[in-house]
């Protein structure tokens, strides 16, 4: 019988990694010819908030939780960082969430179902590190919801008890409250002026929790100020907690060093070493201190934003 | 006769003014110029110049068709050894390859092979371009993975054997260091793309955006129905000092600064979108032409005053001599046998000021260099807007951790064969600077073509 059970295993994997093979050269081929990364859909999920599935088929196929992709939209654009928040292997797109804060996430915006996106490169950065840990923590704030869904599916697939706590200021700038709910044994929610869940922090909704049930590791993703404060709530019951960074990058391969962030008593480059890291070792002051670094020029951008065609190629 | 010319000088832009701009520092030579140094060739038997190119290029036969006139034929000499001249032609280090080894140079100054080099390939370039017929198709493919110099001649080799070759590259554009790191006052983006269209017309397909180890690994290349495969790289990890402050606002790897502004043209933000920040006063940590070409580049964003900074003295300074006379005419001052021990900034994180220590030379070292000491209680502060680390760079990791078959050095180099480019990994061949470590545009190509060639006899077996 167990022999059995180990030929028939055998054919059905050596049948399933030639399918795969096959559907991954397919894959290749077609891309070939039409490496173009189209908008299937384009959707206003929140207050200056958008989400675009993304025909990218090879990227799909490799995507993790965990990853992100790196876009530009135009010549001459910049190469901006998005997590990878949904994946869909057999229609081949991604998914990508953002949030309009300035030059090119505005001119992203105004992208519309049809339209390419000019270059698209990816999955970057380490998978999340999976396992079946026991009871686990996902917590998102505001576009943070992005990148903590498809971790927190992964977790829940490993076998996990997933608690999930999305946050956001208000209700208008909360989103995927179903799909979380979907992956999580429980859902807590929390606003800021309480229009929606709990009012209060996602750190509240953590205390609590931490106080009711033995909890083995935590992930926070989320404005640094809230990664800070999570770390700082878990850190004297020493809860295992996973940050995923988010500094200013350029290449994404480990190239030029522009991600660097301090974890522990090391530099590391987020775009290959991370982004996820070690809540309880990370400086988030120097972190955020380096996202603020050019808040001159992305201010002098908005103000060309007006600027006429040209050799402004941002468009 | 050719004794009595005396080799011609370089046409340049004016030191003052070219310290603001962006275009072309040396502006070539004209044809009466280029034709009256090629007449200083002695045309020698046994020419001793070819020895000091890596990749053998004709240079005699070359230099002969020039002084007659026959600018098509010069050009057909050297596109049959070397297929980007254009590039060549500005960025060796003709003094210690071609030129070095120039017989007139023995009592006279050399012939100037790199300008004319240069010439016949600007030249070339106004002609209306030749149909390229590919040849025969041999069925085979090879993929090529990174389009610096060394994937490029590798590539472009290939395809002329008549195989199918698909190059990846990590970054929107291929062109490697090429592109994203020599500025374009140097070697202008325009030059580069050209060499890379003529690749194109070979049929050479090219996958951007394709970081391998992340969307395939050189395995499932192979397994995906490629023949062979050649790793070329490059060594793109920037090394910093781990000195105290390093991670401040301000201080940039010298990739970054030149990525930002070659391949992303901050120069021209807000026109482009990427920004990039060069303060009043910039200190280049290094003297390699990575560090001349920051200290350049710094002055063109409108530095006031741009440093190198260097631990060892005047004439252990790795870069080309032309690049630091360059560098020394446009303004940029040296300080010499120093170096930065801590960078301290205000309270937004943002560099302010560097404390340097001096240095002396000591016994010569492993390189064969004077060893630089430090001078204990020599410290002292100087203000600084922003700091550039120039001071080498390894091999990026990312293939070589995710193809278990390539063996690697201590330093994390792909371990290869000189003369076939041949890895620990059947099929897989790699060459440039991912092997060397960081190294010479020529050199890189080199290992591409001979990396060809095994590629070619590995797949007819
Ligand atoms: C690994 C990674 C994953 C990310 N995933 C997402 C995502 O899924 N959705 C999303 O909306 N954003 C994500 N970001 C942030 C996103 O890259 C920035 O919002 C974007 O670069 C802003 O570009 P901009 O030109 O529109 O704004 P800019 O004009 O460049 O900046 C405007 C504001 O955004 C801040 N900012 C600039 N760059 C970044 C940055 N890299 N990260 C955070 N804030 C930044 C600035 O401090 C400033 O306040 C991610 C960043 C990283 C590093
Ligand atoms: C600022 C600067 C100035 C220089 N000046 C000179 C000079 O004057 N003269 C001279 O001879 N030499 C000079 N050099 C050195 C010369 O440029 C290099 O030796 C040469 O470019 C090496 O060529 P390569 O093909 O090995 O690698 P590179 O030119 O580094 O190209 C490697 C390519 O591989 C890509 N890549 C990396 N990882 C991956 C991956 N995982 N998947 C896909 N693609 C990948 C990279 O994006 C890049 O495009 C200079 C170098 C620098 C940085
Ligand atoms: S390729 Fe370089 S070394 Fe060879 S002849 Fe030209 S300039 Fe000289
Ligand atoms: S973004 Fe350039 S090294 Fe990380």
């Amino acid at each position: 019988m167990f022999m059995i059970g180990i030929i028939l295993n055998f054919f059905v994997g050596r049948v399933a990694y030639m399918l795969w093979k096959k559907v991954l050269l397919h894959k290749v081929e077609t891309e070939v010819l039409l490496k173009m990364y189209k908008i299937v859909n384009q959707q206003k999920i929140g207050e200056n908030l958008a989400l675009l599935d993304v025909q990218a088929p090879q990227i799909a196929q490799k995507a993790k939780a965990g990853q992100f992709v790196i876009v530009r939209i135009a010549e001459k654009g910049e190469r901006i960082p998005l997590t990878i928040a949904d994946f869909d292997r057999e229609k081949g797109t991604i998914t990508l969430i953002f949030q309009e804060v300035g030059r090119t996430t505005q001119r992203m915006a105004l992208l519309k179902t049809g339209d390419n996106i000019l270059d698209l490169v990816g999955p970057l950065g380490e998978p999340t590190h999976l396992a079946n840990f026991g009871t686990v923590v996902c917590i998102g704030g505001g576009v943070g919801i992005a990148p903590i869904y498809p971790i927190a599916k992964a977790l829940k697939e490993c076998g996990n008890k997933v608690i999930s706590i999305i946050g956001a200021r208000c209700q208008n700038l909360l989103f995927w409250e179903d799909k979380m709910r979907d992956v999580s044994d429980e859902l807590f929610i929390a606003t800021d002026d309480g229009s929606v869940g709990q009012k209060g922090f996602v750190t509240d909704v953590l205390k609590q929790l931490m106080a009711d049930n033995k909890l083995d590791k935590v992930w926070a993703i989320g404005p640094m100020v809230m990664m800070k404060a999570v770390a700082q709530v878990t850190k004297p019951t020493q809860i295992d907690t996973i940050v995923s960074l988010n500094p200013i990058m350029v290449d994404g391969t480990g190239m030029c060093g522009a991600c660097r962030v301090q974890v522990g008593d090391e530099t590391k480059f987020a775009c290959v070493d991370g982004p996820e890291f070690d809540g309880h070792l990370v400086d988030f002051d120097l972190a955020m201190r380096r996202l603020s670094y050019y808040k001159d020029e992305e201010k002098r951008a908005l103000a060309q934003k007006e600027c006429q065609g040209g050799g402004c190629g941002c468009h | 006769m050719s004794l009595k010319i005396p080799r011609n000088p370089m046409p340049a832009q004016d030191p003052g003014k070219r310290a603001k701009n962006f275009q072309e520092v040396a502006l070539g030579y004209d044809e009466n110029t280029a034709v009256l140094e090629a007449q200083r060739c002695l045309n020698c038997k046994k020419p001793l110049c070819m020895q000091g190119c890596p990749v053998e290029v004709d240079i005699p036969d070359f230099i002969i068709e020039v002084a007659k006139g026959d600018l098509k034929k010069a050009a057909e000499i050297i596109k049959g050894k070397n297929s980007l001249p254009a590039v060549c032609g500005r960025v060796c280090p003709q003094e210690s390859q071609c030129e070095k080894f120039c017989i007139l140079g023995k009592k006279h100054e050399p012939v100037a092979i790199g300008r004319l080099e240069r010439f016949v390939a600007d030249w070339e370039a106004k002609q209306e371009a030749e149909e390229v017929y590919p040849p025969e198709a041999t069925g085979k493919k090879v993929a090529v993975v990174g389009a610096g110099p060394a994937g490029l001649t590798c590539a472009g080799d290939l395809a002329k054997l008549g195989h199918e070759v698909t190059v990846f590259e990590a970054l929107h554009t291929p062109g490697g260091v090429l592109m994203y790191g020599i500025p374009e006052f140097r070697l202008p983006k325009d030059v580069v793309r050209r060499e890379i269209e003529y690749i194109k017309k070979l049929g050479v397909k090219f996958e951007n955006n394709s970081v391998i180890g992340k969307l395939f690994t050189v395995d499932e290349l192979l397994e995906e129905g490629f023949n062979a495969v050649f790793v070329g790289t490059g060594a793109g990890l920037p090394y910093f000092m781990k000195i105290p402050g390093e991670n401040l606002n301000g201080v940039y790897s010298a990739n970054e600064f030149l990525t930002r502004t070659n391949l992303m043209c901050a120069y021209d933000f807000p026109n482009s979108c990427t920004p990039i920040k060069a303060g009043q006063k910039v200190a280049v940590i290094g003297a390699g032409n990575v560090a001349m070409d920051s200290a350049r580049t710094a002055l063109r964003l409108g530095a006031e005053e741009s440093y190198i900074v260097y631990r060892r003295s005047e004439s252990e300074m790795p870069a080309r001599h032309e690049e630091i006379e360059h560098a020394e005419e446009e303004g940029v001052k040296f300080l010499l046998l120093t170096s930065p021990v801590e960078f301290k900034g205000n309270a937004n994180g943002n560099l302010e000021s560097m404390v340097c220590i001096r240095y002396e030379l000591g016994e010569p070292d492993a390189s064969g260099r004077r060893k630089p000491i430090a001078i204990p209680g020599s410290e002292f502060e100087m203000e600084i807007d922003n700091v550039v680390m120039a001071i080498g760079q390894g091999p990026n990791p990312l293939v070589p951790t995710s193809t278990p078959g390539l063996k690697l050095t201590k330093w994390g180099n792909i371990v290869a064969d000189e003369e076939t480019g041949q890895t620990a990994q059947d099929g897989v061949f790699a060459g440039g600077d991912i092997v060397t470590g960081a190294a010479t545009v020529i050199l890189a190509m080199g290992a591409g073509k001979k990396a060809a060639k095994a590629i070619h006899q590995y797949l007819a077996k």
